[in-house]
């Protein structure tokens, strides 16, 4: 196993924060440098999603589309068959919201390997309401045959991660968000493509979290450990191909199963888990997120707390869950 | 690829494509007639005297690039690939058909020599666009050319206009698009369905230089192109005025005749036709 190593100061009021895109954008800067195939195309939201950096560093290797998402993606094949290796940037709610079909026959069904990079994804966008609050692109990417879908913790795995994607040659979805969120592992932390890993370990229930979620995974159980529930936390940022090794170790270990993604759980990440635990280790799961309904405006602390996704949230809804499922608990 | 074909056999070579689209859509049991019938002159010329292209090295570093953007007329394209030898003639009988390489939309992966997957309208042009943005702007590559055909219902799509700013945004030179203009779709008549109304204005407003032309006539297929390779600060695009179902005369003109195959009595009917064609030249040279 991996040894992944924590941010020591994960649980100190001062902990560092950072926006998950921005460590996108410092990766694709040093791809950029590590290989000039590298190419950023942008559609109008250049400094949000963080393209900036690379723009200024390689202006040749910038290429501006427009408000044209459906341009975007199918440009960006384009420039794949064409040898370059094309990182396409948007907001998710736009791409893949708004081009979809594009990104399947022209990419995925096509194998170029253009990487989809989908900042302010989940309810974090806040006061911009519903239509940019993203929460179905998990289930719609992960759907796709041929397609990588990553979600990293932080921006620190978010650097790794890009550097990753920008060397797969395959088509690959980065899930990223806006809002500063604490910094979970370290520059040492190991990442790979495929990979989850197990961030504490414990023996009564499994949490796993993808995204944002996993550090609000790693407060819940710490508030359980004070009423005594020994809680194990599996970070879980590539959704496929999705680590079905260790998440069937850890469920074998604890008898029971949370997943948590700040997005719909009907097809998304604890869609994901459901299916290799139904079909492997039947276990008892509970999956929190979003429960098929759309988010609204507001600051994003305020929906994170309506939506029951932070970690006290999560600690209460495991605790219930514990007590509910006991019959279940396997001895190790 | 070696020596040129005379305007006569390319004329030839389109007669046979045809009767190999007749040939194929008969053995699959469906497909798009009209359109591939129409664009057999276009892709005739371009297997055979415009693209830069070598059937037994398709990725051969240095070749242009087609992309087929209405992906429902590969069956012309197959027949000019299989007619320029990229694979057997027999394999064109496979189309549709389960385990072929010869998809009933274009598949890349599937076969050499294809460079794109299209189907689902209005993607072809930005994907040129973006092989031609890198050869111009990347690449420091100026001797090869980006051709993609469009159909005209095609063009009710928005990406394709998205993709029309950017290409006139940046003045993609290498790109050459053709507009398949036959005017019909599968709900019927272009101008019915949804009027495109100015068609070379439209494309000269986004600022790309238009050359109109019978896309049936060879001579104009070569001369256009020969142009676009001269207009050296934007993207051309030849608005091809094609018959759909060219060649035989029961489906010219008739939009039924989009998405069916002919039956076997059909076809015997749309061969014969095709041959006698053929036969007339042969006396009239």
């Amino acid at each position: 196993m991996n040894q992944y190593i924590i941010n020591p100061n994960i649980f100190d009021t001062d902990v560092e924060l950072d926006t998950i895109r921005s460590g996108f954008g410092r990766g694709l800067k040093k791809a950029g440098e590590l290989d000039n195939k590298v190419v950023a195309l942008s559609a109008d939201l250049t400094d949000s999603t963080q393209v900036g950096l690379f723009r200024d560093a390689f202006p040749n290797r910038f290429i501006q589309v427009g408000i044209a998402e459906q341009n975007l993606v199918t440009v960006a094949s384009g420039l794949a068959s064409a040898g370059k290796i094309p990182f396409a940037s948007s907001y998710a709610a736009f791409s893949p919201g708004r081009n979809w079909e594009q990104i399947k026959t022209t990419i995925a069904l096509n194998e170029q390997p253009v990487k989809i990079v989908a900042s302010h994804a989940g309810l974090g966008v806040g006061p911009d309401g519903a239509t940019h609050q993203m929460l179905e692109d998990i289930a719609m990417m992960r759907v796709m045959p041929n397609m990588i879908v990553i979600a990293p913790g932080d921006s620190i795995e978010a650097e790794k991660a890009t550097l990753a994607i920008a060397k797969n040659n395959k088509p690959s979805y980065l899930r990223l968000a806006r809002e500063k969120t604490p910094i979970i592992s370290t520059n040492e932390s190991p990442f790979e493509i495929g990979k989850a890993y197990i961030l504490r370990e414990g023996y009564d229930v499994s949490l796993m979290g993808t995204g944002t979620m996993t550090y609000q995974l790693l407060v819940a159980a710490n508030i359980l450990s004070n009423h005594g529930i020994n809680a194990e936390v599996v970070h879980v940022p590539t959704i496929k191909p999705i680590d079905g090794d260790i998440i069937l170790t850890s469920a074998r270990r604890t008898g029971r199963v949370v997943t948590a993604e700040e997005a719909q759980i009907a097809g998304g990440f604890g869609g994901a888990v459901a299916e290799i635990l139904s079909e492997k280790l039947p276990t008892p799961l509970l999956r929190i997120g979003v429960h098929d309904r759309y988010g609204e405006s507001g600051q994003p602390s305020e929906l994170i707390e309506h939506f029951g996704l932070t970690g006290e949230h999560i600690a209460r809804k495991v605790e219930d869950f514990v007590r509910n499922t006991s019959q279940y608990h396997r001895e190790y | 690829m070696g020596g040129k074909l005379t305007i006569e056999q390319l004329q030839l070579k389109a007669n046979d494509m045809r009767q190999d689209v007749i040939h194929m859509l008969s053995a699959a049991g469906s497909g798009h007639t009209a359109g591939s019938l129409g664009m057999a002159d276009i892709l005739a010329t371009l297997y055979f005297d415009i693209l830069n292209i070598d059937p037994k090295n398709p990725d051969w570093a240095d070749r242009d690039i087609f992309f087929l953007s209405n992906g429902h007329t590969v069956p012309i394209q197959y027949a000019a690939m299989a007619e320029a030898g990229f694979f057997d003639k027999n394999e064109l009988l496979t189309l549709r058909k389960f385990g072929s390489r010869l998809q009933g939309h274009p598949e890349r992966i599937k076969l050499p020599g294809l460079e794109n997957t299209s189907g689902p309208l209005g993607s072809g042009l930005s994907q040129a666009s973006g092989y031609a943005y890198s050869l111009q702007y990347l690449d420091n590559c100026k001797h090869r050319f980006v051709y993609t055909i469009m159909g005209d219902g095609e063009l009710d799509e928005g990406n394709v206009w998205e993709a029309a700013m950017f290409a006139g945004k940046y003045k993609l030179s290498q790109l050459i698009a053709f507009v398949d203009r036959n005017n019909i779709q599968i709900d019927g008549n272009t101008e019915d369905v949804m009027p495109l109304g100015d068609l070379c204005g439209k494309w000269r407003s986004f600022g790309w230089h238009v050359i109109e032309i019978d896309g049936n006539n060879i001579k104009s297929i070569i001369d256009a192109v020969k142009l676009a390779k001269a207009i050296t600060n934007r993207p051309t695009i030849i608005i091809a005025n094609t018959i759909p179902g060219k060649g035989v005369d029961f489906m010219e003109y008739d939009y039924k005749w989009h998405g069916v195959a002919p039956n076997n009595d059909q076809s015997k009917i749309a061969l014969e036709e095709l041959s006698k064609e053929v036969e007339l030249k042969d006396k009239s040279s």
